[in-house]
């Protein structure tokens, strides 16, 4: 109950503030929110941020990996170590605070400092685009968003990295087995897209 | 000449290697749900303008690390058929889910709580995953290896061809229509 006045609080403060910052963006012009980048330079950043992946750590961005082994951690807490790790793909994967996992932390934290320097972190419950296929439902979005992890995760472990270890690491060394999972992923992925919100995808029904 | 840092220095250099790539994440508005699935949708070229300029600005920098022996490649192997059924769920996934696993964690982190149920499904995922290795290591990833092999190598073309083509294709969505920005305070409205 107490949550749920300080989540409407939260929102109120939210009106206001915003208020000013689309005054802000529409006054420059911008076709982007006040906190965002030029996407250009967003990815010379990946891209540089790579080079010192590739110099210094011997180790090239990537997130799936790191985070199937931590489902291991978690397989634990139910069943216990020594079944986890008597599992052939955890043995090879075992969860600890390496590189790999403590880059996680950094990427979340990394994340949060942007929001909370730019105050634009807010709380989001239903996405816009997902109301307009789905309804504002939480409950609905929730087991979406589950199954749509369970699917991610899935596919990223049998393609062996997902969209910064094959779309990005692997792609900018031109490996054939990454340049294979971007076209596949961006075809089964537009395709979704298209089925899932064909209701709402008519020109002229798109825009609130 | 080798500038790889070892040890348990190395380890630690995760944490502000981290938070640049988070922050550059939520600084590009990928931790935003409509801008991913709006790529999609072929209505906002955010996702591929930030990707195809890194995959630019990034492979050129390797190549030229890696041809002065600073760097080494780390391809992955080349299992046509796992890796092809994997990037089709993973496709699938990240339309529903609307994130991928690196943007999906930044954006719990800037306060999407609908994120963290896909996280926990990742999570979920990933158990579901090492359940049945068994099984997708013998059916699946045993099917048309190619090995760790380079487009290079596998077509003839040089690798200067490549980074021509790709910074072609980046020069096209530099002059494609501008994109349908999703606007933060519509999102708001949908509540």
């Amino acid at each position: 109950m107490n949550n749920q006045v300080l989540d409407e609080n939260r929102v109120t403060a939210q009106i206001e503030s915003r208020g000013s910052s689309v005054e802000r963006g529409a006054r420059r012009g911008s076709r982007t929110r006040s906190y965002r980048w030029s996407p250009y330079v967003v990815g010379t950043g990946l891209g540089v941020l790579s080079w010192v992946a590739f110099a210094v750590v011997n180790q090239p961005l990537g997130i799936s990996t790191a985070l199937s082994a931590a489902s291991g951690a978690c397989a634990a807490l139910f069943v216990g170590w020594e079944d986890v790790l008597r599992n052939a793909y955890w043995s090879k994967h075992v969860a600890k605070w390496d590189y790999g996992t403590l880059f996680l932390v950094g990427t979340m934290l990394g994340a949060l400092v942007s929001a909370l320097v730019s105050k634009s972190f807010r709380i989001e419950k239903v996405p816009r685009v997902w109301a307009q296929g789905f309804g504002h439902s939480p409950a609905v979005r929730f087991v979406g968003a589950f199954i749509g992890g369970v699917l991610v995760m899935y596919g990223a472990r049998m393609a062996g990295g997902c969209t910064s270890g094959h779309g990005i690491s692997g792609t900018l060394q031109l490996a054939l087995s990454s340049w294979v999972f971007f076209l596949v992923m961006f075809v089964a992925g537009t395709l979704t897209a298209l089925l899932l919100f064909r209701k709402t995808s008519k020109p002229g029904r798109a825009s609130l | 000449m080798n500038l790889h840092i070892e040890g348990e220095l190395l380890r630690w250099l995760a944490i502000p290697f981290g938070i640049i790539f988070g922050w550059l994440l939520h600084r590009g508005g990928v931790t935003d749900y409509n801008v991913i699935v709006n790529q999609f949708r072929l209505k906002d070229f955010t996702v591929a303008r930030i990707m195809l300029t890194a995959i630019f600005v990034g492979g050129l920098g390797v190549l030229v690390l890696h041809n002065l022996g600073h760097a080494q490649y780390h391809i992955k192997p080349a299992n046509l058929l796992g890796v092809g059924l994997g990037a089709a769920l993973f496709g699938v996934g990240m339309v529903v889910y609307g994130y991928c696993p690196g943007t999906g964690l930044a954006a719990v982190a800037t306060g999407s709580v609908h994120a963290l149920s896909g996280v926990i499904g990742m999570l979920a995922g990933g158990i579901l995953y090492a359940i049945t290795s068994p099984w997708v290591e013998a059916h699946v990833q045993k099917f048309a290896q190619l090995g760790k092999v380079r487009l290079a190598e596998v077509t003839r073309m040089p690798e200067g061809t490549w980074f021509f083509l790709i910074g072609m294709l980046l020069l096209m969505l530099v002059f494609i229509e501008r994109d349908e920005s999703p606007e933060q305070e519509s999102n708001l409205m949908a509540k």
